[in-house]
């Protein structure tokens, strides 16, 4: 039995929030600083999904389930090369991980990617902060012989904030790549990688689809050189009043009506390209539980949600857009934020939140299917 | 789309007694559900034959009848009150199945009854095994996931040995179908065992159906939550993960929720399996439970059953989310989705999301198998727990040992001291799956086992075993630091170490440590259950502790008055104190306070947020409470604890609270200690006169032969302090009493053993009364039907007494009051006593609410336990006659002359339990405590009452067929006018030669039938112990024989259990069994609801 943890365990570590407050524990996975912006996930399953989330990129990320590790780290669940989240908060990580998929410690692979983590601290005390005061930037540091508080604080107050931050091309890939059709190949997407997870090309794939993932900086001809039935835009991290350069690619699509679907952020590029607004949420949705509900059959699906920014579209009407009328698809019902929205006449519709759930529930897996009819009714 | 507007009233049915399998947690449910449709503005009209639940309340229900659950009855039920629909998922097996039948023959179509909640064809789907592995299999073909364990359906012993062969051999599982709790299932490794459980399985299962499985044993087990509504949404609602894996029952075993080791993938696979189960087997609206078994090798996930309804867990889920079920169940079976129902602990979100968790619950069995010796402990696919205990911490060894200290039984903490034993021999014993094989497991890790070998042993999952470690690991860095460090004593309480288990390993008091700690500022701090991991505010106060930094009570305004619970159901200890308590909770809110309920029962009533302003769900130690206290005393004024109302449990901490300058009010810790301790209640019977049988405490085998000598065998010897008569045994002579004494390891200096003559032939008698110190309540005097000898929680008795004249009643009040004073109860107080020749002997009192109270409070329409709450608080009894909480003039020792009779009756757990060679357990009456649970019949006249009591209980009595006596020579006397009674109402009667002599004497025709150890007669004559396995046999009165062991009796009864025939073991149970077949005869037997009898009630009171 590994008693690693243990030793590091001793390691001191404080958590700093901008606005002062401050958390004690112990170091876990890297031992060292780290700056981001606080935010807490209440998935109780899928640590390794979340870490490895690009969403999460400048993020601290706090889970409020108080058992993380306990299923180790695997070499087939990972949503994406490396880990992104620049800090990890949480309250008792396992000592021994237990799955017959466990390749390795969640602490022992937290410190060899030099992610900096706390363990030991009240989590829910710090989630219920971070809900009454919203998300802010938070360092960790954690080592021997730390600063003091002021000059701890002074650092996290140095660090850049997520507003205004544009980081999808700091994730997204720099080549070009192709996720071949599973069995017969029926499409073929252009997926403009914003910060895509693992699982999203995957379920594409799963339809007979091929898809091209191509860099955040691709153009409306890139996207086109591939000759696609359907474009993706993916979910990502960073602000999306920031994505100009996504917006215009977007536009593109639109005007050439070729069927198109959006996830996350690709959901705020769509709000931007349609004239709506995009605004940051006071503290976000992070989970794998969240209720939202299809307007058109009024079912309510479970679904993962990871954003900090909505798109600001009136629930109660249909708009005119420059793409013709638009209207809001899904709304989550813990708050009424807007997490889907469709145009009406032409095929492009798109979510807030994470259809291909990694982690997360499968309810919401329809609408990859609904992206298939788009095009299946483009080329009919 | 909101609540259907077709359905005007509504049949709901409860689940009837306590019993193995079937507990509290329907009464969590039932009465949650009434509340909400009553709430809706439809008419609730429940039928439940057991008095001890919240559910059968008047003010829960429009219409309560307390009848017995069966078709017949129910029928009647509907015929009355002609309900639009029925709900039949809030009552378990007993209300789904008197659902089934009573859709099956007719009766719902012939009233035009729409049963809701769940249709027949998907009762059926989802417990029919053969059906339900359809559905599995469909649901593979539609996801791809989720299989069946392979498995054979047998309808005959030779499908059976054709079954095993096909799975290629032992063990196999064998699990008869439609039963409840897994009752009759079990592994068997080999013919023999194969042949006694399947046969049982066979007689046990409604449809002679048993299913043959492969083995999972040692897989990892799961359950889920799910709900769906009329929209197809669904959710799931909790995931559970048993820590004992595969191969004990879920009741038994420890479980966790979330999930603790799955991956999100894993945990998914789960989810839509689940999903698409509920969606084929066809919940249209409501809950229903899941179970799969998922191999640690590779994660084949195998479905193992579902229970389409609310069940034990969902209780536990509701308890462990803050999410519901119950009354989301019936809103959906109204009508509603799950989108347009708030969630009630944020207020502003839906219920249609999945709870998120930040923390950790632990439900840990408790068990009685001290109760029945002779029983095999080992812990199969039949459940065999009575009860059970829940904690919640902000990690896995807080919520554990928390869990492990609330089941509040010697030894059921852990302990690091002392040397732990052999290695390999702990290891061996682990591997047997038994109450308390935690702790072995401990003892292995402390004598040196490997995290390898106790996975090896037990197959819990390897995270599991390093939280055992970890804990381990923690009493040894305690039990070796030189000093007692501020860190490390956190680090201990963080681990959900004790003050007492940390002054154990430091060789400190317990006190002392708490000093320590207290001095260092280490205290819990309380955080909510709010199903959303505080993604939202909770506007619920349901709180449990954990040393964590942040604090989440309230400050608030009112004065607050704590309610101690009574922590897990056991037998001597059940749901009728959590009644009291959910009681005293309603009358004192009313009264202006705020009340705060502390428990650790997940199946209560009590533990519902929503019946107390606060919910702590924490242990009932002196600990834990006390830091309530502190907490609460921190939030705002604190009026006082109440102990009286929880049983023993809170009753046992009452001096130390007020030791610790707690305020307890109500009867005080010295008047608790003048009845309870032998000595300071022999004076208050002394000053009052009161005779009391003769009697003496010893502390050694010499000091009990002697004051035996001086009164007289028999002598009815017991420990001190106990609850449920736990070690009492009736002594006839000197060798057993010298035995007893070798035996008993509970006796002491400070605890010594009482010795009390035994009272052949009396009467008992009980009774309730409140006392404030000036005026006393008679609150019902309870005649018993079984004589003095019988523990009180076992015999049947009636209210009014049916046997005592005024004279008697005049005595009993006149000794209650006295007593009441001498001892200076304020509240409650319960009073055995028994009436011997002419002589009212006093046999105890208990200065508390006693299990009788919901049964008085129904028999006399006056709410007992709220009254009790009042006076604990200082309101007089004339002030709570002037409200009117109590009648006006009078009370339950004088009720008007045809005020209706209430009859309980006693539920005893035999077929739960089987020996080691497995055969049943005796099944005869005693000093000691051993049923489960009661039923109330109650009607006009005695004999009526009595036979819906016997139906409630056992299945109808029989109005003809063959009856078979035998009994005692010092019953024979009393035997004879019954049995001749049953002769002219055309029973033909069987008897063992030595009764069928007296019979014929007395001109009574019997047919001798031979005794079992007489074997075959030599024409193939049957014994009486075939006869009854063959079922020629309608009714078995059956007295045992003075103080022997197993004798003929034994036989005879053990299979009048296993083939359901109701068996009378008293003479005086026989009496009022044939006044029963009399009622049952003339056929004019009715219900009327509970409503209706109060109104009566009220009449007459006024009239007289």
């Amino acid at each position: 039995m590994t008693t690693s943890t243990r030793g590091a365990a001793k390691v001191p570590a404080v958590l700093v929030l901008e606005d002062g407050r401050i958390f004690r524990g112990r170091a876990y996975g890297a031992v060292g600083e780290t700056f981001g912006e606080a935010v807490f996930s209440t998935g109780m399953t899928g640590y390794q999904e979340t870490l490895t989330d690009p969403s999460y990129h400048r993020q601290v990320v706090v889970m409020t389930a108080p058992h993380v590790g306990n299923t180790g780290v695997n070499d087939e669940d990972a949503e994406s090369r490396r880990i992104w989240v620049s800090g990890y908060v949480v309250r008792d990580p396992a000592r021994v991980p237990s799955s017959w998929r466990s390749r390795r410690t969640l602490d022992e692979e937290l410190a060899a990617q030099g992610v900096v983590g706390i363990s030991g601290v009240d989590t829910r005390a710090l989630t219920r902060h971070l809900r009454e005061r919203g998300a802010m930037r938070v360092g960790i540091f954690s080592g021997n012989a730390l600063p003091d508080e002021g000059t701890m604080l002074a650092e996290v107050r140095q660090a850049p904030e997520m507003k205004g931050a544009d980081l999808s091309a700091e994730v997204a890939t720099k080549e070009a790549y192709v996720v071949p059709a599973q069995g017969e190949k029926k499409f073929t997407v252009a997926a403009v990688d914003l910060g895509i997870k693992g699982m999203t090309p995957y379920r594409m794939a799963e339809r007979g689809i091929e898809v091209h993932v191509l860099p955040a900086t691709a153009t409306v001809d890139d996207v086109y050189a591939v000759d696609p039935d359907g474009v993706f835009f993916s979910n990502g991290p960073g602000d999306p009043a920031t994505a100009d350069h996504a917006v215009s690619v977007m536009r593109g699509v639109l005007e050439r009506g070729t069927p198109l679907f959006g996830i996350c952020f690709g959901n705020q590029i769509l709000g931007r390209a349609l004239g709506f607004g995009t605004y940051k949420l006071k503290y976000g949705h992070r989970g794998i539980n969240q209720p939202v509900q299809d307007r058109t059959t009024g079912k309510v699906e479970v679904t993962a949600h990871n954003h900090g920014f909505a798109v600001d579209a009136p629930l109660d009407k249909v708009s005119d857009t420059p793409f013709g009328r638009a209207e809001v698809s899904h709304v989550c019902l813990n708050d009424n934020v807007v997490e889907g929205l469709q145009l009406l006449d032409r095929p492009a519709f798109s979510v807030q939140y994470h259809p291909e759930a990694a982690a997360g529930p499968h309810d919401a897996a329809y609408l990859f299917d609904r992206f298939v009819s788009l095009m299946e009714g483009q080329r009919a | 789309m909101p609540k259907r507007t077709d359905i005007q009233s509504v049949l709901v049915i409860g689940s009837g007694p306590i019993v193995i399998g079937q507990a509290a947690e329907f009464d969590y449910s039932g009465t949650q559900a009434c509340r909400v449709l009553k709430a809706e503005g439809l008419r609730v009209i429940l039928v439940n034959s057991n008095p001890a639940t919240i559910m059968t309340d008047p003010e829960i229900a429009d219409a309560t009848y307390v009848e017995p659950i069966t078709p017949e009855f129910v029928e009647k039920i509907i015929a009355k009150e002609q309900p639009d629909a029925l709900l039949p998922t809030l009552g378990g097996q007993t209300a789904l199945n008197t659902a089934i039948s009573l859709h099956e023959n007719g009766v719902l179509d012939k009233y035009g009854v729409e049963l809701i909640g769940a249709n027949v064809e998907a009762i059926h789907k989802g417990e029919d095994r053969d059906l339900f592995k359809e559905v599995v299999e469909e649901v593979r073909k539609k996801i791809g996931h989720g299989e069946s364990a392979r498995s054979y359906i047998c309808h005959s012993m030779d499908d059976v040995l054709k079954g095993v062969e096909e799975l290629g051999g032992y063990p196999v599982v064998v699990r008869p179908s439609f039963t409840m709790g897994g009752a009759g299932s079990g592994f068997a490794h080999d013919e023999e065992e194969l042949r006694r459980i399947a046969g049982q399985g066979l007689t046990l299962s409604p449809t002679t159906e048993v299913l043959l499985e492969e083995s999972i044993l040692g897989w990892k087990e799961y359950e889920l939550e799910l709900m769906r509504d009329k929209h197809d949404n669904v959710v799931v609602v909790c995931s559970i993960e048993n820590f004992d894996p595969m191969g004990v029952h879920t009741g038994d075993s420890i479980t966790v929720a979330p999930a603790m080791t799955l991956t999100d993938r894993e945990y998914q696979v789960l989810r839509d399996v689940g999903i698409a189960i509920i969606r084929e087997v066809g919940v249209d609206t409501g809950g229903c439970n899941i179970q799969f078994a998922v191999n640690p090798e590779d994660g084949r996930v195998i479905v193992i059953e579902m229970n389409p309804r609310v069940s034990r867990s969902s209780a536990l889920a509701s308890k462990a989310t803050g999410f519901p079920i119950a009354k989301i169940a019936a809103k959906l079976a109204v009508g509603y989705t799950l989108d347009e129902i708030p969630n009630d602990i944020t207020q502003e979100t839906p219920a249609s999301f999945e709870p998120t968790l930040d923390y950790v619950v632990v439900k840990a069995p408790r068990f009685a198998f001290e109760k029945f010796p002779s029983a095999d402990s080992t812990l199969t696919t039949t459940m065999k727990s009575v009860g059970e205990a829940m904690a919640i911490g902000r990690n896995f060894t807080e919520a554990f040992q928390k869990a492990l200290r609330s089941l509040e039984k010697k030894g059921s903490q852990f302990t690091f001291t002392g040397e732990p034993g052999d290695k390999d021999e702990l290891l061996r014993e682990a591997v047997r799956p038994t109450d308390g094989r935690i702790n072995a497991v401990m003892q292995a890790i402390r004598a040196g086992a490997t995290p390898e070998e106790v996975f090896e042993a037990t197959k819990i999952d390897p995270w599991f075993v390093d939280q055992l470690f970890l804990i381990k690991e923690t009493a040894d860095e305690l039990a070796e630091a030189p000093e007692l460090t501020p860190d490390l004593l956190a680090e201990a309480k963080r681990h959900g170490f004790s003050d007492q288990q940390i002054g154990e390993i430091r060789g400190l008091r317990e006190d002392v440590v708490r000093e320590v700690r207290h001095a260092l500022g280490i205290r819990p701090v309380y955080k909510t259950v709010d199903t959303c991991a505080a993604e939202f505010a909770a506007k619920t106060p349901y709180f449990y502790s954990s040393y964590d930094e942040e604090t989440e009570v309230a400050p608030r305004e009112k004065p607050a008055v704590i309610i101690l619970g009574s922590g897990p159901n056991r037998i001597g200890q059940g749901i009728e104190f959590d009644y009291s308590c959910v009681h005293a909770s309603f009358a004192l809110r009313d009264a202006g306070y705020e009340t705060v309920m502390v428990n650790c029962n997940p199946e209560t009533v009590s533990t519902d947020y929503d019946t107390s302003d606060r919910l702590y769900f924490e242990p009932l130690t002196l600990e834990d409470v006390l830091e309530i206290v502190h907490a609460e005393q921190q939030a705002g004024p604190v009026a006082g604890v109440i102990v009286q109302l929880g049983g023993q449990t809170p009753l046992g901490l009452s001096q130390a609270l007020k030791d610790n300058g707690v305020p307890v009010v109500g009867t005080s810790p010295e008047a608790i200690h003048a009845a309870e301790d032998r000595g300071a209640f022999g004076r208050v019977l002394k000053e009052a006169g009161l005779p009391a049988p003769k009697h003496g405490t010893a502390t050694t085998f010499a000091e009990a032969k002697a004051i035996a000598d001086e009164i007289g065998y028999p002598v009815l010897v017991r420990p001190s302090y106990v609850l449920g008569g736990r070690g009492m045994e009736i002594v006839y002579d000197e060798n057993r009493l010298e035995a007893y004494i070798a035996e008993s390891t509970e006796i002491s200096p400070s605890r010594p053993v009482l010795v009390d003559r035994f009272l052949d032939d009396a009467i008992e008698i009980d009774v309730d009364a409140l006392y404030d110190g000036e005026e006393l309540y008679l609150g019902g005097v309870m005649e018993h039907i079984e004589e003095a000898g019988i523990h009180s929680g076992d015999s049947a008795c009636a209210l009014p007494p049916i046997t005592l004249g005024g004279f008697d009643i005049k005595r009993l009040r006149a000794s209650t009051e006295a007593i009441a004073k001498g001892v200076g109860v304020r509240g409650l107080i319960n009073i055995q006593f028994a009436l011997a020749g002419d002589i009212l002997y006093v046999l105890e009192a208990n200065p508390r609410a006693s299990r009788t109270v919901p049964f008085t409070s129904k028999a006399t329409a006056v709410p007992l336990a709220k009254a009790a709450a009042r006076v604990s608080l200082g309101t007089t009894i004339a002030e709570l006659r002037a409200e009117g909480l109590l009648p006006a003039t009078g009370d339950g020792g004088e009720l008007p002359l045809d005020a209706p009779i209430s009859v309980k009756e006693a539920v005893m757990p035999w077929s739960r339990f089987r020996d080691i060679h497995g055969r049943g357990v005796d099944t005869v009456l005693g000093p000691e405590m051993r049923s489960t649970g009661e039923v109330m019949g109650i009607d006009s006249v005695f004999g009526t009452a009595y036979a819906k009591s016997q139906a409630g209980a056992y299945g109808p009595l029989p109005t003809k067929g063959r009856a078979f006596i035998s009994v005692a020579n010092r019953d024979k006397r009393s035997m004879i006018f019954p049995a001749r009674e049953l002769v002219a109402h055309g029973f033909e009667l069987l008897a063992t030669s030595g009764t069928a002599e007296v019979l014929k004497r007395n001109g009574i025709k019997a047919t001798v039938v031979r005794k079992q150890f007489e074997g075959t007669g030599p024409n193939g004559e049957k014994t009486i112990v075939q006869l009854i396995h063959d079922g020629e046999v309608d009714l078995i009165v059956n007295t045992p024989y003075g103080t022997g062991g197993r004798l003929d009796g034994y036989e005879i009864r053990t299979a009048a259990v296993a083939r359901s025939v109701p068996c009378l073991t008293t003479v005086q149970a026989l009496a009022a069994a044939v006044q029963g077949i009399d009622a049952l005869n003339r056929g004019d037997v009715g219900v009327r609801s509970l409503q209706e009898h109060a109104e009566h009630l009220t009449a007459a009171r006024e009239d007289q």
